[in-house]
């Protein structure tokens, strides 16, 4: 008996699913399977193809090789597209004269782009956004070209301006709705969407219809559109929807639906019994769909019908999410409340700029479908909810806060699933067999896993949640991975800081009870007793706030490798008396003090033991010197030089206005130590640029410089403001001090959260300085009440004996540590080595502890 | 380690890896008021000559371990971060930050490293401590 002929028209992302399928259901054995491709390469993963600007190349992108094909009997024709189908005997017609016959014919022929009917749109430098040759197409034009336009702001044109952003150009997107993504996200998501993309560098135009594209006579291209408005560019991209590639179908008579697409059943079958349909360029229910997991459910039930076995399409998640790197947008099941009775709650956070909306059933007990933007991590949790008709529990508005921000921490966990939850929709993986294949192969990296289950390997939506499953897994077998602060709160430093401000939390004992666990460590307490500084800005060394402390916050001086401290009085500006001088002396000599001159331009005192820190201090205040907070993770110093008091080429009064800023921040607790400094002119002898905030003086007046640092990888200031005036200058740094406080993370310096941050230093311009989040008031508020609260710690502490009495070197004894010992050097002093000490400790004056056996 | 309820006699000499009625023959040593050691910190004492850090948890567990930081040879444990770590209450030192079980001494990043660790009580407000390291299994 002759195999059956089995021809299939298209080898794109669902055909190959089909291939696949029918390989492993043994339909190659039974048929004899022939595919004709139009485009010259098998399969390749078109829903990353913006991964082809990104360096993956076609070979990076295949989702086969001819070789494999090859390999499972199956021919494949590439580069040779079916012309028209002759039904009645049977056979398909190639562009290349080649006849195929076939018992049974498969159509995967796809969408094309639409190009709306504009003159001009066939120009030169006009695209389309679908193929490896589009994209080889528009790299290529983006070489010579410097801005580019993106026609259509939905899912697809915000992928491609991302991709022209990347190319380098100045990128636009243009769209006829009044809002991005206009089909996934409302009104309150699309400001913040258009924010966010904003903050990528690329123009958004809303409202706009074009009505006609030019050429130049410079050679560029100009937009038109219906309100009169012009824009001109060097490169257009169409992004404006798909029409279904039924052409075909229609010419041999198949029924076409109404609005595109081969009329197909639940079993995708066409009007023709021996023809199916499948992917994007059939129409189920008189529905099309662009996107590739209902494609690839249509390709699992053509081949498991074509193997005899029972199989059909029910209703298909049409869940999506945008690709763009930093640009979190994901909706989901019903995000448009539009089943009857449903309900809404939303959270809208300017500052976060995130937005996230979920509906509800009437009853409140199921999520029906949501939208998020700018925060989408939780969206594949979320979305396996609205899959598996999950009950929600008491209090759904705990889904949209994550555990991240106070929100219940049994929220959309992946616990929560029970095993039959489908995690993948584009290849029908369960949260069972996930942990199962977890767990039996031992697995402990997510590409490990995505390989041996395919989750996660089509659109890729769900690789977050496959990650989850993956860490809980983890844990569970006692491996600890994890992005939280540590492993007493499930949250990061920023969210930390949100909830203590807004739940006005004001003790490390009640945020830990009320929002983490156990009796937290070396990292959660001083980061802690951080954010409760810079929000509440009580004394330190309060009872409630005292054991938070590092050692140096703890004991108000900073510790040194053989446990002594040293002692650091502000020095604002670097600017001194000889009186003071000469006091600085005279208290150093008195106690026996080394002395050092810092690069902050102040005075370092070292060798002190924990019992003469205040007696130290009680000499520094009463000859009027106040803490220089060398000792925390806050305002250092704000380095000066003379300026225009002194220097011949001073434009400006330098040291005034440093001391004016040392003196406005001192005090302030921050995620990192932080310095400043102002020079008098141009020559910058401050190294203004070299700090977390510097000013440099012009003729008109100051420039602001901001994130730059010294240290282990040192980075410039980038200019924040130009010819300021001074009171300017102290309200950019209110603004912008008080942002990066509340959104960096533990010990991260001004550079790296810069480095980190969404949008770089334009989105930092404009939330400092053009205010688009509108909390600059706030954040001035804020600052204002930092301020007003400063208090010389050392002050404080002297003047409470129960504070003193804390800085006894031992609880019991007034002894001095007898460990402490002191070399001469150089004509001060220094601690001992330990070589040094093995003499003492033959002496017998110095004791080790022994470890019984 | 002890808990401050002394209620819990019983739990005490458990705890302290002692046998029953052994705590007798201990000698133990008058220290400070247990109002010295803030919960959630540590405190320095010289007893006989030897530098011991008494720590109390948040939940208000006292324990004795050496004061000496094997790794920086500094006496500052007392001044190191009390927590837990999955638990295992512990101290880090200030100056390296390697953590220190409370109740064992066991270094918990580098198990070959241990501190000693001492009897401790609290009688009628007062911590006692025995000089003598405990013998850790
Ligand atoms: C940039 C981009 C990003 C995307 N992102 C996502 C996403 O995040 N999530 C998601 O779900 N979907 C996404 N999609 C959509 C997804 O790629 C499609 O849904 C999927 O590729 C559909 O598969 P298909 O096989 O039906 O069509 P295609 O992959 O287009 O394959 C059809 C193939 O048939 C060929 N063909 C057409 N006519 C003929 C003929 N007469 N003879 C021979 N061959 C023919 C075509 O050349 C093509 O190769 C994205 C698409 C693009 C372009
Ligand atoms: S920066 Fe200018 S004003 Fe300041 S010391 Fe140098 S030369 Fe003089
Ligand atoms: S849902 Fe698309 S890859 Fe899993």
């Amino acid at each position: 008996m002759s195999r059956k002929q089995l021809v299939v028209i298209g080898n794109g992302m669902v055909g190959h699913r089909f291939l696949t399928e029918a390989a492993e259901l043994g339909l190659v054995a039974t048929h004899h399977v022939i595919v004709c491709g139009e485009e010259p390469r098998p399969a390749y993963d078109r829903v990353h193809l913006s991964q082809f600007f990104e360096g993956k190349d076609a070979a990076a992108l295949a989702l086969a090789t001819v070789e494999e094909y090859e390999q499972l009997g199956i021919e494949l024709r590439l580069g040779d597209p079916a012309v028209a189908i002759d039904r009645n005997a049977k056979r398909v017609h190639t562009r290349s004269g080649a006849t195929l016959e076939y018992d049974t014919l498969v159509l995967a022929t796809g969408s094309r782009p639409f190009v709306p009917n504009v003159p001009g749109n066939d120009l030169p430098n006009c695209f389309v956004y679908r193929t490896i040759e589009d994209l080889e197409a528009i790299r290529d034009a983006a070489a010579r070209a410097e801005s580019g336009v993106v026609i259509g702001g939905g899912l697809l044109g915000l992928e491609a301006a991302g991709a022209l952003v990347s190319l380098g150009l100045a990128a636009h997107v243009v769209e006829f709705m009044p809002r991005l993504m206009p089909l996934q996200v409302d009104d309150a998501g699309g400001a913040v969407l258009r924010d966010r993309i904003e903050a990528l560098g690329v123009q958004v135009h809303l409202g706009k219809q074009t009505t006609s594209i030019t050429r130049t006579a410079s050679g560029s291209l100009e937009l038109a559109f219906a309100d009169g408005s012009r824009l001109e560019t060097d490169l257009v991209v169409f992004s404006a929807g798909i029409r279904a590639r039924d052409d075909l179908a229609r010419a041999a008579g198949l029924s076409i639906g109404d609005r595109g697409g081969i009329v197909v059943d639940a079993r995708c079958r066409t009007s023709d019994a021996s023809i199916y349909a499948i992917g994007e360029c059939a129409s189920l229910g008189g529905k099309t769909y662009g996107l590739v997991a209902p494609g690839y459910r249509m390709a699992e039930v053509v081949a498991r019908t074509l193997a005899g076995k029972d199989a059909a399409c029910g209703d298909f998640d049409l869940s999506t999410k945008l690709k763009l790197l930093g640009v979190d947008v994901g909706s989901f099941g019903d995000a448009f409340a539009a089943t009857p009775g449903a309900r809404v709650i939303s959270l809208f956070d300017g500052v976060a700029r995130v937005y996230k909306k979920l509906v509800l059933s009437a009853d409140r007990r199921r999520l029906l479908g949501g939208m998020l933007v700018g925060d989408a991590s939780s969206y594949a949790s979320l979305q396996s909810y609205v899959q598996n008709g999950i009950d929600v529990g008491d209090h759904p508005e705990a889904l949209l806060v994550p555990p991240s921000q106070g929100g219940a921490p049994s929220g959309p966990g992946v616990e929560n699933l029970p095993d039959s939850a489908l995690v993948c929709s584009c290849h029908n993986v369960t949260k069972g067999t996930i942990c199962t294949v977890i767990r039996e192969q031992g697995l402990a990296e997510l590409p490990a896993v995505k390989k041996c289950t395919k989750a996660g390997t089509g659109c890729g939506s769900c690789a977050t949640l496959v990650a989850d499953l993956l860490k809980a897994e983890l844990v569970r077998a006692g491996v600890t991975v994890n992005n939280h602060l540590c492993e007493h709160f499930p949250h990061t430093r920023q969210e930390l800081f949100h909830i203590v401000r807004v739940r006005g939390i004001r003790t490390f004992e009640q945020l830990i009870r009320e929002h983490g666990r156990g009796q937290g460590c070396e990292i959660c307490k001083p980061a802690v007793a951080s954010i409760l500084a810079s929000t509440w800005n009580d004394y330190i060394l309060k009872k409630e706030h005292a054991g938070l402390q590092d050692t140096n916050d703890r004991y108000l001086a900073n510790i040194q490798r053989d446990g002594t401290y040293s002692v650091v009085p502000r020095v604002a500006a670097g600017e001194i008396t000889p009186d003071q001088l000469i006091a600085l002396g005279t208290i150093a000599k008195k106690h026996g003090l080394y002395t050092k001159i810092t690069g902050g331009q102040r005075i370092d005192m070292f060798g002190a033991r924990l019992e003469q820190l205040p007696a130290i201090w009680r000499d520094l205040v009463d000859a009027g010197f106040e803490s220089g907070h060398a000792y925390g993770k806050a305002l250092r110093t704000v380095k000066s030089c003379v300026g225009s008091t002194w220097c011949r080429y001073g434009v400006q009064d330098s040291v005034g206005l440093a001391l004016r800023l040392e003196h406005r921040y001192k005090g302030l607790r921050s995620p990192h130590k932080l310095k400043g400094a102002v020079s008098g002119c141009a020559r910058e002898c401050a190294e203004a640029q070299g700090k977390d905030f510097g000013v440099i003086a012009t003729e008109r007046g100051f420039n602001l410089y901001v994130c730059g640092n010294g240290g282990m990888k040192p980075q410039h200031a980038v200019l924040l403001a130009a010819d300021i005036d001074a009171d300017t200058v102290v309200r950019y740094l209110d603004r912008f001090l008080m942002f990066y406080v509340r959104t960096a993370d533990r010990l991260q310096r001004t550079a790296t959260w810069l480095n980190k941050l969404e949008g770089g230093i334009d989105y930092v311009r404009k939330v400092v300085v053009d205010d688009s989040l509108g909390i600059a008031a706030e954040l001035e508020a804020d600052m204002a009440r930092i301020v007003n609260t400063y208090q010389c710690e050392w002050k404080t502490t002297l003047e409470d004996p129960d504070k003193v009495r804390m800085f006894r070197s031992f609880v019991n004894s007034d002894t001095p540590d007898p460990s402490v010992v002191f070399v001469r050097e150089r004509e001060q002093h220094r601690p001992a080595f330990w070589s040094e000490k093995q003499r003492l400790l033959e002496q017998g004056r110095v004791r080790l502890p022994v470890v019984p056996a | 380690m002890l808990a401050t309820n002394d209620s819990r006699s019983e739990a005490k000499n458990e705890a302290c890896g002692l046998e029953p009625g052994e705590s007798k023959e201990l000698v133990w040593i008058d220290v400070c008021a247990m109002d010295d050691v803030l919960p959630g910190a540590g405190a320095a004492a010289l007893i006989e000559g030897e530098q011991i850090a008494l720590v109390r948890t948040m939940d208000g567990v006292l324990y004795a371990i050496s004061n000496f930081d094997p790794f920086s040879r500094a006496f500052v444990i007392a001044r190191g971060i009390v927590g837990d770590r999955g638990g295992v209450p512990k101290i880090a030192s200030p100056i390296y930050k390697q953590s220190f079980d409370l109740r064992t001494g066991v270094c918990l990043d580098d198990s070959n490293v241990r501190l000693p660790v001492y009897p401790v009580r609290v009688v009628a407000g007062r911590v006692q401590v025995c000089p003598v390291p405990r013998r850790v299994a």
